[in-house]
Formats: structure tokens, C-alpha cells, sequence
């Protein structure tokens, strides 16, 4: 199966079960597409109709060009057939032992964003600050329950992690001193508002944390829409030169600069342009994830708008790249020849099997957008799993679970996209949150349009 | 009429030598609120 498609100019065909891609013409792209159900002859002539007068459509570039299409698809890498699928139903037996826990450190926040997920760091529930005990014993079942996995995941969240800063440096230092002895490896990473940051917070992370994630929506009439505190005061002004100072010294270490993007400002490439000006380079945009209710929702309008700003931040990044001043978009980041397996690409983000989320209290759910939802408690750091059922449902849920991923040719760089979306779209995890997916599928192919761009500039 | 293939990873044969586990909980790195995949590197260390 093949998926073609045209973004910025560029014609792509992507060969869905290979991975391959293909840059092409618009008279190549015509032919891929005749060749995969017609026979050579038949294709010929149905291309030449397509394209009467094209002085470069000859019945010498015609064979030339079939006898590559051919050859491609002896390779294994156009048409390919979809042989992925009896692998799936193993997949909840292979499913690996646990490896990332987001900690809830913070059930509370010093900033009071009325679109916050997490109802403002308190996840319908209390305000709370995880104990140093629960969190060793959070550290100690991530260790038990890792098998012979090596690297290990633990993200300080929240609310605002740093709201329980002597915990978090603690943990790490546990984690550190568990290391050796259990032949593991830490990745800390922790995500922020910075309006705690300062010079300790720093230097600590520059040093522990793998990476770092630092919440800026944009432009300050953006960013300070809903990124308030309590005193309904913008934090534009206050954490941007934080984050400016915190990057500098960073280094070559992993941060990003992270916004969400809502109905307000559908014109989101300017603020991630904002971002790159203020001189950040590692930049992640999400779209809002609210109820289809809220005013600050992404609405069916909003969507070609949204489509027509993927595309053009796909060809600015080209640009800058070309003027010597890039800068990453997290979902643009594609890694064409060191990616995922096609197990990964099956299985997804690992939620309620080898990625848990452990509320302030000690239970553990399926992921951090499931806390507070008790129909997902899954158990605690104490007792371990005692919803069976539940972790049974997850580690069955992969891309070929879902009906509505059957036919959906970006299925293997989404692997059917993140349960907790489904979940809220649907009212089950086996579902998807069509809205998402449209815009998951745009932000792939200006992705892939930008890496083969790159590519084939580079060689 | 131009038709150039841009390297990329062989799916089918990561079949043979992938699910090695090692990789990062994708959730981890940046984007909290949805699920991509296909931008995780491969921290396979045997032959890719």
C-alpha cells in the first residue's frame, strides 16, 4: 500500500508497510499510483492520456520509469503488503516489563492556567506533595519491575514539580545510588513552568536531568492568556528570561521548549517562530486537549487553518535551515533511517504496561492523563498491579486493536495514537480521537516532506 | 520525470532485529498530550 501525497511543493509517495519514501514528479507520483493495480502497458497508456502534452512523457522515460518502478517494488520497498499484523497478537505477550514512571511529585501549581489538563495541578482531586518515602518506594518498584531492561524512565510532573524541589533532588540522588548495584541506567527528565527556576535548579539539572521540558506557549499576549498565577498575573515576563538563561547553560543536553496551542491562536507557527527568535531551538507545540465544550477548543473551522500553518512551518524551517539558523520542532523530528522498529511503531507509548503514573499517594495509573480517574486506578507502589484486567486491557490495545486505524496509512508512526485521547473522544481506549488523528496525519506529512527535503539536499 | 528513494529504515526487516525494548516511553520526551512514534530514535545496539 502507498500514500501520496503534495506539501510545499514537494511530491512524496510513501510506501506505508516498507517505510519507504519517494520523492517524485507529478507525472512519477501518476505512474506509481497506475502501476499498482494495472499492468505496465496499461499503465503506459493511461499516463500518456494523463499528460498529453508533456515533452518529458516519452515512451523511452515511460519504460525507463517502470523498469525503476519494478525494480522498487522487487526491493521491498514500493507496494509493499501489510505482514504486520499476525506479529500484533504477540505483542501483548512480548510486552516488556515496566521502564518509565511519570512521578506526580506535585499535585498543586503556583500558576493557575484555566486550560490546564490537570485542573490546575490538582487532578480533580487535592492538593498534595508527594512524600521522599513514597517516591523511594516509587523508584524501588520501577527497579523490581524492570527485568533486564537497562534504561530506565523516571519524569518529575506535575501541577509544578518544583514545587517539591527537595524531593525531586533526593529521588534522583536514590536513583543514582541504585544504579550499579541493579545494573540500570537513569533518564531523569522533568517538566516545568519556571517560575521557580533559578541558579541551584539549574546547575542540578544540568547535571541530572536528561532532559528538560519548559512550558511557554509563544508570544506574550499568547502565553499569558492562560498562563496566570493566582493573582491573575501574566508569567510571560517572569520565566522567559529564566528559560533564556537556563538554556544557555545547558549546553548540548535535551530541553524543549513546550506550548499549547488553542482556538485563540490558530496562527501557531507565529509563536513557535516567537520561540526560535528568542533564541530556542528545541521546540514542541501540542495542540489543546479540552473539552469540545470549552471555549478555548480546536473546532472544525480551525482545522484547514491548522493545516495550511503545519505546512508553512515545514517550509520556514526549510529556510532557516538553509540560512544556517534551524531549529527543531518535536513533531517534525523524524529519524528515516535510525527509527523505531515496526514493534515500537505496533505497540505505542507503552501506557498502563511499561509506563505508569504514580499520583502523590502511592496508586499507579496507566498514564499521567489518566490520574484522578478512578474507574483507572490500577493499583499502588506497594502492592503492585491489582487491576488485572485493566493492565490486561492496555497491553492488548496496539494499532491493529483499533477498527477506525485499519485503513489509516500513517498507523505506524502514531501506533494508533495515545489511549488517554481515545479514551476522552470515545469513552474507550480501543477508539480514537478523530480530531487528533487528522492533524497527526497533516504533521507527518509535512515531517516527512521536510526530512527528504533535508536529505536529498545533504547528499 | 524524477524519482529519487530517500534512505529510510527497512520496516519489514526490523521485524528480525527490532523490539529490543531500550527505546524512550515516547510520552517522556515532549509532548504529554498525544502519541507519536515515529520520531523516538532506535537504541537497539545490535544491527539495525
Amino acid at each position: 500500500m502507498i500514500h501520496q501525497f503534495q506539501c510545499n511543493g514537494y511530491f512524496i509517495t510513501l510506501d506505508i508497510f516498507s517505510g519507504s519514501i519517494h520523492l517524485t514528479d507529478d507525472a512519477t507520483a501518476e505512474a506509481i499510483r497506475l502501476r499498482e493495480t494495472m499492468p505496465q502497458t496499461e499503465a503506459m497508456k493511461a499516463l500518456r492520456a494523463h499528460f498529453p502534452n508533456r515533452p518529458d512523457v516519452t515512451t523511452e522515460t515511460m519504460l525507463t520509469l517502470f523498469s525503476a518502478i519494478d525494480q522498487l517494488e522487487k526491493e521491498g520497498k514500493l507496494y509493499t503488503r501489510d505482514v504486520f499484523k499476525p506479529y500484533a497478537s504477540h505483542l501483548s505477550s512480548a510486552c516488556g516489563p515496566l521502564k518509565a514512571l511519570c512521578l506526580h511529585v506535585a499535585h498543586t501549581c503556583n500558576l493557575n492556567c484555566s486550560y490546564c489538563f490537570a485542573s490546575q495541578g490538582k487532578y480533580q482531586g487535592d492538593n498534595a506533595l508527594m512524600s521522599l518515602e513514597v517516591g523511594k518506594r516509587a523508584v524501588d518498584f520501577l527497579v523490581e519491575r524492570s527485568g533486564g531492561r537497562t534504561n530506565l524512565e523516571v519524569d518529575f510532573f506535575g501541577g509544578e514539580p518544583l514545587m517539591n524541589w527537595h524531593v525531586v533532588k533526593r529521588l534522583v540522588a536514590y536513583g543514582r545510588s541504585l544504579e550499579n548495584t541493579h545494573n540500570k541506567r537513569f533518564r531523569f527528565t522533568l517538566t516545568t513552568n519556571g517560575v521557580l527556576l533559578n541558579e541551584e535548579v539549574t546547575d542540578f539539572c544540568n547535571r541530572e536531568m536528561h532532559n528538560v521540558v519548559l512550558s511557554l506557549d509563544g508570544r506574550k499576549e499568547v502565553h499569558d492568556r492562560f498562563r496566570r498565577d493566582h493573582m491573575n498575573r501574566g508569567s510571560y515576563d517572569k520565566i522567559v528570561p529564566k528559560f533564556q538563561e537556563f538554556v544557555k547553560s545547558r549546553g548540548d543536553k535535551n530541553y524543549y521548549i513546550r506550548g499549547t496551542f488553542t482556538h485563540h491562536n490558530t496562527d501557531f507557527s507565529q509563536d513557535l517562530l516567537h520561540m526560535a527568535d528568542l533564541g530556542f531551538t528545541e521546540l514542541s507545540m501540542e495542540p489543546v486537549v479540552t473539552a469540545s465544550d470549552d471555549p478555548c477548543a480546536l473546532t472544525e473551522d480551525d482545522l484547514p487553518v491548522l493545516f495550511e500553518q503545519y505546512e508553512f512551518l515545514a517550509a520556514e524551517m526549510l529556510r532557516r535551515t538553509r540560512e544556517g539558523r534551524p531549529f527543531t520542532f518535536y513533531h517534525y523530528m523524524l529519524d528515516l533511517e535510525r527509527g523505531p522498529c515496526v514493534y515500537k511503531r505496533m505497540s505505542g507509548c507503552g501506557s498502563g504496561t511499561e509506563y505508569l503514573a504514580v499520583s502523590p499517594w502511592g496508586e499507579l495509573y496507566p498514564c499521567h492523563q489518566f490520574v484522578g480517574e478512578p474507574a483507572y486506578s490500577m493499583g499502588n507502589i506497594w502492592q503492585g498491579i491489582e487491576n488485572a484486567t485493566l493492565q490486561d486491557n492496555f497491553r492488548q490495545c496496539n494499532v491493529y486493536s483499533r477498527p477506525a486505524c485499519s485503513d489509516c496509512w500513517a498507523k505506524l508512526f502514531c501506533a494508533g495514537g495515545c489511549a488517554a485521547n481515545a479514551y476522552h473522544a470515545s469513552g474507550n481506549i480501543n477508539g480514537v480521537y478523530d480530531y487528533g488523528c487528522r492533524l497527526f496525519r497533516k504533521r507527518i506529512e509535512c515531517a516527512i516532506m521536510l526530512q527528504a527535503a533535508l536529505t536529498e539536499e545533504n547528499e | 520525470m524524477k524519482l529519487k528513494t530517500i534512505k529510510t529504515r527497512d520496516l519489514v526487516r526490523s521485524l528480525e532485529n527490532g523490539g529490543c525494548g531500550e527505546c524512550q516511553t515516547s510520552c517522556q520526551s515532549a509532548c504529554k498530550t498525544s502519541c507519536g512514534v515515529a520520531n523516538q530514535p532506535c537504541e537497539n545496539k545490535n544491527d539495525k
